[in-house]
């Protein structure tokens, strides 16, 4: 079992989730975040004063797969999500090693499909 | 002769009418994604703006100078003549620039409506010269016709109180034209985009509510009987629209929401604006029940069906109450409310309904022919639609380098 972790561009998330399901992958978590990386973004003007380097707005996908669905995962985030330009984000995999269904009880891989 | 309280009711009318558009601002505001929030508000105050400024250059002359033609005279240019004497002709007990000032805030509100028509897709520099375009060549001529002196639907005898042909069916025939040429949001189908504030929806539609007396008693351009009669059924109208949408939406749905009353009042105070001085509140509870009829079949039925992104109903409530409001003016008008009017048809007057039902026509070709000239002419030279990640990537942050709300901090 993985965890894939995607931090994407807020504007892809519809992109993403839609190719997402296109593989069959359909239990996702979305959260609103902040970042910095080497993007410095569209800057925002406040009456003539001129912020760059800010937190960037940016939205992280959860997605805990089977190891077969690893590979599919990664895929669709890319395939939705780039643009080709600095700040299209970047993806984590990291092992998992529970997952625990609350309703039923269920583990292991039984329980995150 | 100038008289103290009517130019009092008049001044108050004024300001009432000016908050009407931040309220709209807030009413449309509340209902996009709250990343084009911020273009909605800006799209309204930059028309507070551009059109006080236009208004008292050439705006006002373009509409009331006294005239036979196409638009009024060139006469009252930069307010030349327009003085602290009552101009006897629009309106006899205040000064001339009162008038002036409250057709102003009418001027400045009506390109404002549209704004719900092309929300969340249009470029802002787009958006501003059409914006100035409409109000020159659509918005000033049709209220040089209807209320101008010398206008010729206004001699036809057409009855529009406070501005449901000039103001609601134009604007709303507009709203409609622009919708369909510049055609639906992109990924509309998948992801139906929720209104990110309905707190400021009510907020708007408050200020709407409140400013509207303005808008309607003020109209009778005197603190007089004419005045307290619109009042009372702009206020009836409001709320049986309100009651009505809300019991519409129970039945049909399950549930009635705060969404919907809020809409039904906005359609009752428009279907109440060209009859607001010449019927009484029995018709005013007709109308308003009737209105949110007709609005809501039109936003919940006619739009899916055709498949026009009218993205927040400007059409669907402005227009279609508009044209209703016309329409019952026509019914229901009587000089038992206001001798200086007409009788409708339900007080043995047939002919007035048919001269509203042919202002409504000529009002709806007229602006929607000249709408989408305006549209193509300003596509051609600046391109009036963002392009698809501009338009991902919201409106706010885009064409004004700002946001509405930080995450942290």
């Amino acid at each position: 079992m993985k965890l894939v972790i995607a931090i994407i561009q807020p504007h892809k998330l519809e992109e993403v989730k839609e190719e997402l399901y296109k593989s069959d992958i359909n239990l996702i978590t979305v959260s609103e975040v902040l970042g910095h990386g080497r993007q410095m973004g569209v800057a925002e003007v406040y009456r003539g004063a001129k912020e760059t380097g800010n937190l960037l707005r940016k939205v992280r996908l959860e997605i805990a797969v089977n190891d077969n669905f690893v590979e599919p995962a990664v895929k669709a985030i890319i395939k939705g999500a780039k643009t080709g330009e600095i700040g299209d984000g970047k993806i984590f995999v990291l092992d998992l090693q529970e997952c625990v269904r609350i309703r039923t009880e269920e583990k292991g891989s039984k329980a995150i499909g | 002769m100038i008289n103290a309280g009517d130019t009092a009711w008049v001044l108050i009318s004024s300001a009432l009418v000016l908050l009407m558009t931040p309220g709209l601002a807030f009413f449309y505001g509340g209902m996009v994604r709250r990343k084009n929030v911020l273009s909605i508000l800006m799209q309204c105050l930059i028309i507070m703006s551009a059109l006080s400024v236009q208004w008292v250059l050439f705006g006002y002359s373009l509409s009331f100078a006294p005239a036979d033609g196409f638009w009024g005279g060139f006469s009252w240019l930069g307010l030349n003549g327009v003085g602290l004497e009552p101009y006897g002709d629009y309106a006899g007990t205040i000064p001339h620039q009162a008038f002036m000032i409250f057709q102003a805030m009418f001027a400045v509100i009506t390109p404002a409506l549209i704004i719900g028509a092309f929300a969340e897709r249009m470029k802002f520099s787009a958006f501003f010269a059409f914006t100035l375009l409409w109000a020159t060549f659509v918005y000033d001529p049709l209220c040089h016709w209807v209320w101008g002196m010398g206008g010729w639907l206004r001699n036809m005898g057409a009855l529009d109180f406070a501005g449901g042909t000039v103001v609601h069916i134009n604007a709303g025939i507009a709203a409609l034209v622009t919708a369909i040429v510049l055609g639906r949001r992109s990924n509309l189908d998948k992801n139906v985009p929720t209104p990110h504030n309905m707190p400021f929806v009510v907020l708007g539609t408050a200020l709407l509510w409140f400013g509207w007396f303005g808008f309607n008693a003020g109209s009778a351009l005197a603190a007089n009987g004419i005045a307290v009669n619109a009042f009372v059924v702009t206020n009836t109208a409001a709320a049986a629209a309100g009651l009505s949408w809300a019991l519409i939406e129970w039945m049909r749905n399950g549930k009635p929401t705060i969404f919907g009353v809020c809409s039904g009042a906005v359609a009752g105070l428009v279907a109440i604006t060209p009859a607001a001085g010449f019927v009484g509140v029995i018709p005013a509870v007709i109308i308003g029940v009737l209105v949110s009829v007709f609005c809501f079949i039109s936003v919940t039925v006619v739009k899916p069906l055709f498949g026009y992104d009218d993205s927040l109903d400007a059409f669907g409530v402005h227009c279609v109450g508009g044209i209703w409001g016309a329409l019952a003016t026509g019914l229901f008008a009587s000089k038992l409310v206001n001798p200086a009017g007409a009788d409708g048809l339900f007080f043995g007057n047939p002919k007035q309904f048919l001269i509203q039902l042919a202002t409504v026509g000529i009002t709806i070709v007229y602006t929607a022919v000249v709408t989408l000239l305006i549209y193509k002419l300003v596509d051609i030279f600046i391109g009036v639609r963002v392009d698809e990640k501009t338009e991902a990537m919201g409106l706010d942050l885009t064409q004004h380098h700002e946001r509405a709300y930080t995450v942290l901090e």
